[in-house]
């Protein structure tokens, strides 16, 4: 594999994983009923 | 109006049903293919761009439009646009996000049907030892247009449709919670599973092991090498900008009815960026690892240039998946066909809920009664799509349902939205309850720059030019001599470019011409009935109020 073709994949997989796993952890730790009024 | 009750169980179920409506067959398919034809590693720069300046802002959107309707008991497209201004024009607006979803079901649960039956015969050994020509006219077997004839009637193919689309029916039936939450809770996770499991026996295919002629690290190469000269091409940053809008399934209706049942003051802003993302991660990091690998490192380079697009993988798969024996094949044709059976059947209900919710909301209906107008008007329209097949009947719905009124409902819910509701109160709507600080970046970009993308792709697919050469269109239009319309194009389609002989009937026999032209006349009334259903629920609503 040559060297600009590894660059692009890994630096558009990592900007993709990264924000997937961000906002996904974001959502499993967030419970969704915290803007429930008691 | 009835108020429907239903509410999602959980946040994770909620995004997760989301994610499933966008993650579908295209994921797999379309995506690989259209990197392939625009530019390598390069289209992921226009691809990125796009889904930052118009695939998130709609997104946001949709869901703020849905969860606003809901808040007044409206959970399909109609009734949320009616209360988004006061011109009674809106509502008909809304025709589009019931039409697109009946419509797009119709042929998407067939397709969808197909993956079914291909897991059955992927574990019963169908394909074992059959040639790759073999395979290929299986397919065409399977779908009954072998000899060419009019009518197409594949009885295998019939019997998998019922059953794809009473599974469909069943899991509607069983309402939000129980049904399709729980649905895209097991899909989800065993997509994934399935495609990871596909993606690194791909990645670790050397040249010479198991019948390989390359190491599939060419494909990938491939897929991944940058031609930074395409991205002057106005071709490359369309179909990037195409392939978000389709990928997140925006435009459909669908986003803006699961949003509905989202309470008033719960998040929208992070749940749809990870929905968002998360299909972004099946497409490129998965899908993006599995057919073209796989292809180059048995087929070569120059084939798959020539032969990449969605046939193959039903036509082109199964024959390679042989090369690993017979227990391996069975497991990767499980894997392969069942992800995107997954995929599919998780968008396939996300159309149908909308349907349902409209019949639910204006006509008094209950879930049984609406899912089976929903099951049974699909069945109808899906039985020309698999009758026709072989005339292009398929095409069409494809075309005017599942790319024209997509992109042009997009366009007019983005001026709607910032220009009607108001970009204030559409920038406050998306915000209330927001689990992220959205930069306030994309106020500017949701009121200017997403209807800005969504215009030159509307634009672009009525006129685009032969052969996707914008820039020989435009000399060409500048040198006199006129714009040269590619026949996919929808102007083309419209006028049948490409075709010598358009009559309707030859020698008593109706044509392919009858049949395209009969499709869509059939669709335009499916249309108008929907505006006419509206006329008849507002009108109804109207006198019970009076």
């Amino acid at each position: 594999m040559t060297t600009s073709a590894l660059i692009t994949m890994l630096t558009s997989w990592f900007i993709i994983a990264f924000f997937t796993i961000r906002f996904f952890v974001k959502v499993l730790k967030t419970p969704q009923e915290k803007h429930e009024q008691p | 109006m009835t108020q429907p009750k239903e509410k999602w169980g959980t946040r994770v179920g909620l995004v997760l049903a989301m994610a499933g409506n966008a993650v579908g067959l295209g994921n797999f398919l379309r995506f690989p293919a259209q990197a392939v034809e625009n530019g390598g590693g390069a289209f992921i720069i226009p691809y990125l761009v796009s889904f930052l300046l118009m695939g998130i802002p709609l997104l946001w959107v949709e869901w703020a439009i849905g969860r606003h309707g809901g808040k007044f008991g409206y959970h399909s497209t109609p009734g949320m646009l009616d209360v988004m201004g006061k011109s009674k024009l809106l509502k008909y607006i809304g025709v589009f996000g019931i039409f697109t979803n009946l419509t797009v079901a119709a042929y998407y649960c067939y397709l969808e049907s197909w993956t079914l039956a291909y897991v059955w015969y992927s574990l019963t050994g169908t394909f074992s030892g059959k040639t790759a020509e073999e395979v290929a006219n299986f397919f065409n077997h399977y779908v009954g247009i072998i000899d060419g004839s009019f009518f197409n009637f594949p009885p295998a193919a019939l019997f998998f449709f019922f059953v794809t689309l009473g599974l469909n029916v069943w899991i509607l039936s069983r309402g939000l919670k129980k049904g399709i939450e729980i649905a895209s809770m097991i899909g989800m996770p065993l997509l994934i599973l399935f495609a990871m499991f596909l993606a690194v026996r791909a990645l670790t295919l050397e040249a010479g092991e198991l019948g390989a002629i390359n190491d599939a690290v060419v494909g990938l190469n491939f897929l991944w090498e940058p031609q930074y000269q395409s991205l002057a091409d106005p071709k490359v940053w369309l179909a990037a900008a195409g392939q978000i809008f389709f990928t997140l399934s925006l435009g459909m209706g669908s986003i803006h009815c699961y949003a509905a049942y989202v309470r008033e003051r719960d998040d929208i802003a992070l749940n749809a960026a990870s929905a968002g993302w998360m299909n972004e991660f099946v497409e490129v990091i998965l899908g993006g690892s599995i057919v073209v690998p796989i292809a180059v490192a048995y087929l070569g380079l120059p084939w798959v240039q020539e032969n990449v697009g969605f046939a193959m993988g039903f036509q082109t798969m199964p024959t390679l998946f042989q090369n690993w024996g017979p227990f391996l094949a069975a497991l990767a044709g499980l894997a392969w066909f069942g992800l995107l059976f997954f995929a599919g059947i998780t968008s396939s209900l996300a159309m149908g809920q909308p349907v349902m919710a409209f019949l639910q909301d204006h006509f008094n209906m209950d879930r049984k009664r609406s899912v089976t107008v929903f099951g049974s008007t699909c069945f109808l329209l899906s039985l020309w799509c698999i009758f026709f097949y072989g005339y292009g009947a398929f095409a069409e719905f494809d075309h005017w349902s599942g790319t024209f009124a997509l992109v042009a409902f997009a366009l007019c819910e983005a001026i709607v939205f910032s220009w009607v509701f108001g970009i204030d109160k559409g920038w406050e709507e998306i915000n209330r309850g927001a689990d992220i600080r959205i930069p306030i970046f994309f106020k500017f970009v949701i009121k200017y720059v997403t209807p800005l993308f969504l215009l030159a792709v509307f634009v672009g697919s009525l006129v685009s030019p032969l052969n996707g050469d914008w820039t020989g269109a435009f000399q060409s239009l500048f040198a006199g001599e006129g714009w040269l319309l590619d026949p996919g194009s929808t102007i083309g389609k419209i006028l049948h470019l490409g075709v010598e002989d358009t009559r309707w009937f030859i020698e008593g026999r109706p044509t392919r011409v009858f049949i395209v032209d009969a499709t869509r006349i059939l669709l335009a009334l499916v249309f108008i009935a929907i505006a006419v259903a509206i006329r008849v629920a507002w009108k109804r609503k109207t006198e019970a109020t009076s």
